[in-house]
């Protein structure tokens, strides 16, 4: 059996006196697919920003993929260690936030030439390929405005990847969308999935949930109140909660 | 609410409420050519020294070279300034932010009329105080185009904290996260991707205080014998008795160059605004 590429131990985020994540902890094996669900406010973006300390935790440990961190404040060593995060987790986000003042090709090549300190040529050489990979190689010149949002977002995703993570973090990746824009970002997400990339994801959407995830996390008010394989938790959730949020979202 | 449509509609009057005969242009060419006329008549009126104009125009013309070294200076003084300022501002360290919260509030609460005669003419008297160690003297007792340069470069850099810090704030923090998340170090952030898109914000601004500045360099020339645009117009105004010409020179100077340059600053705005305009406004 794989080691656990991201472990999650007793996790604690509070804002202020508000406490957004009590106490959790989760697994997530090489090539897992996980889908976190539940109500907004219920900590399940938070979790995912805490990963790679966009949030800091204010409780608990997290481990990506061998690097492992505790929570405290920012020293030299842990900012390192964060940095290491950082550059095996990709993030894709809500509002996609792609650079709008550089192309889409530098937008993909940005981070790994001023982070990696690879050549220009060589992340190029790469980002054609993601671009390709997500369908929008004759996007490559053009700046981020005049791409709709499906297409913004892809270019997001080829971003992340370009960063050759080990694991890819989405963030609620379609909710800024237009419903006919969702499925070819729920198409590169799924392609991803096929080719064995670790991934988290925070949606609601249930049809891609069945179809790719290998589990599913109900999130309520700072706990994973459940969790289990897609057809297991749509078709047979144990708690009452889970049941009245299933029920409003499908 | 027929206020509010009068409102409205006002945005596009100049092409909707036309006259009968004669389009908004060339009303606005004929109010442009009435202006003129008038104006030469009081020249004419007044009977203005026009050979006398003529004669003098090369010599006060060339103090424009003047002008411009104390503007160019200023400014190369003042970008800097404004940039760590607003860093300062921006910064979570109570001294750097107090720093240059103190700088910004010193400079703008106070003249620059005055800051040009303190640096010309106060900061001297503290060299040949007892006491006061001798290798302080070269940086107390400052040539005016040097002090100028000094006063315009430090009061501009006060105001244009403000414009810096502004342009910085105006993007959003999914730009610094986005940037975060791909392990971009905030170094790297706030060098790759916040200021090139802050100055977009920060340029039209910037180019409004340098046009500024160049009509505010005349304040050096009246605290010190650097002979610019103005100096050169008061002097021999007075010498020959003629200010009314030699200033009527130095004013059409000044307007020109303030032509000249807001030309160029609208160029460098349209190069920095590229991405935000889903069609290419020129070029490319």
């Amino acid at each position: 059996m794989a080691t656990d590429i991201i472990k999650v131990e007793n996790l604690e985020k509070h804002f202020g006196e508000l406490q957004v994540l009590k106490d959790v902890s989760l697994n997530v094996k090489p090539k897992e697919v996980v889908v976190i669900f539940g109500r907004s406010g219920s900590g399940k973006s938070t979790l995912l920003r805490c990963l790679n300390f966009l949030e800091y935790p204010t409780g608990g440990c997290i481990e990506v993929d061998g690097t492992r961190l505790e929570y405290g404040h920012p020293t030299r060593a842990r900012r390192d260690a964060i940095r290491q995060i950082r550059m095996k987790a990709g993030m894709v986000f809500q509002e996609f936030n792609l650079f709008p003042h550089l192309t889409v090709m530098e937008n993909l090549i940005e981070a790994p030439v001023t982070v990696r300190g690879e050549s220009k040529k060589e992340a190029t050489e790469r980002g054609k390929e993601l671009l390709d990979k997500v369908g929008l190689s004759e996007k490559a010149d053009q700046y981020p405005i005049r791409l709709s949002g499906g297409q913004k977002q892809r270019v997001a995703i080829a971003r992340a990847l370009n960063m050759r993570p080990k694991i890819m973090l989405f963030d609620e990746p379609t909710s800024a969308l237009d419903p006919e824009l969702i499925g070819e970002v729920l198409a590169v997400m799924k392609k991803l999935a096929e080719e064995g990339m670790t991934m988290m994801v925070v949606s609601h959407e249930m049809g891609f949930a069945r179809e790719v995830a290998d589990r599913m996390c109900f999130f309520d008010e700072g706990v994973i109140l459940e969790e289990g394989p897609p057809d297991q938790m749509i078709r047979d959730a144990q708690h009452e909660r889970t049941k009245r949020f299933l029920e409003a979202v499908l | 609410m027929a206020e509010a449509r009068a409102t409205l509609g006002g945005l596009g009057e100049p092409k909707e409420a036309r006259a009968p005969g004669l389009s908004y242009g060339w009303r606005k060419t004929i109010s442009y050519a009435a202006v003129t006329v008038v104006l030469i008549g009081v020249f004419i009126f007044f009977q203005f020294d026009t050979d006398f104009m003529m004669l003098w125009f090369p010599y006060i013309g060339r103090g424009v070279f003047y002008t411009l070294i104390l503007s160019f200076g200023g400014m190369a003084l003042a970008i800097p300034l404004a940039l760590l300022g607003a860093l300062g501002r921006l910064s979570r360290s109570a001294v750097l932010n107090s720093i240059s919260a103190f700088y910004v509030s010193f400079f703008r609460g106070t003249p620059l009329l005055v800051q040009v005669f303190f640096i010309y003419y106060a900061f001297p008297q503290l060299a040949f105080r007892p006491g006061v160690p001798g290798f302080l003297e070269p940086v107390l007792v400052l040539d005016i185009i040097f002090a100028g340069i000094l006063a315009l470069g430090l009061n501009y850099g006060a105001y244009m904290t403000e414009i810096f810090r502004s342009g910085i704030q105006s993007i959003g923090h999914g730009q610094v996260e986005a940037a975060h998340a791909l392990a971009m170090s905030p170094r790297q952030t706030t060098r790759r991707i916040v200021l090139p898109q802050a100055l977009r914000v920060i340029i039209p601004p910037t180019g409004n205080d340098f046009i500024a500045m160049l009509k505010d360099s005349s304040l050096v020339g009246v605290a010190g014998s650097v002979t610019e645009l103005f100096n050169r117009a008061q002097t021999t105004g007075r010498a020959e008795v003629h200010p009314f010409e030699t200033l009527a020179i130095a004013a059409l100077v000044y307007w020109a160059l303030t032509g000249v340059f807001t030309f160029f600053q609208n160029k460098l705005e349209r190069r920095v605004a590229r991405g935000h305009f889903r069609e290419q406004v020129h070029g490319h």
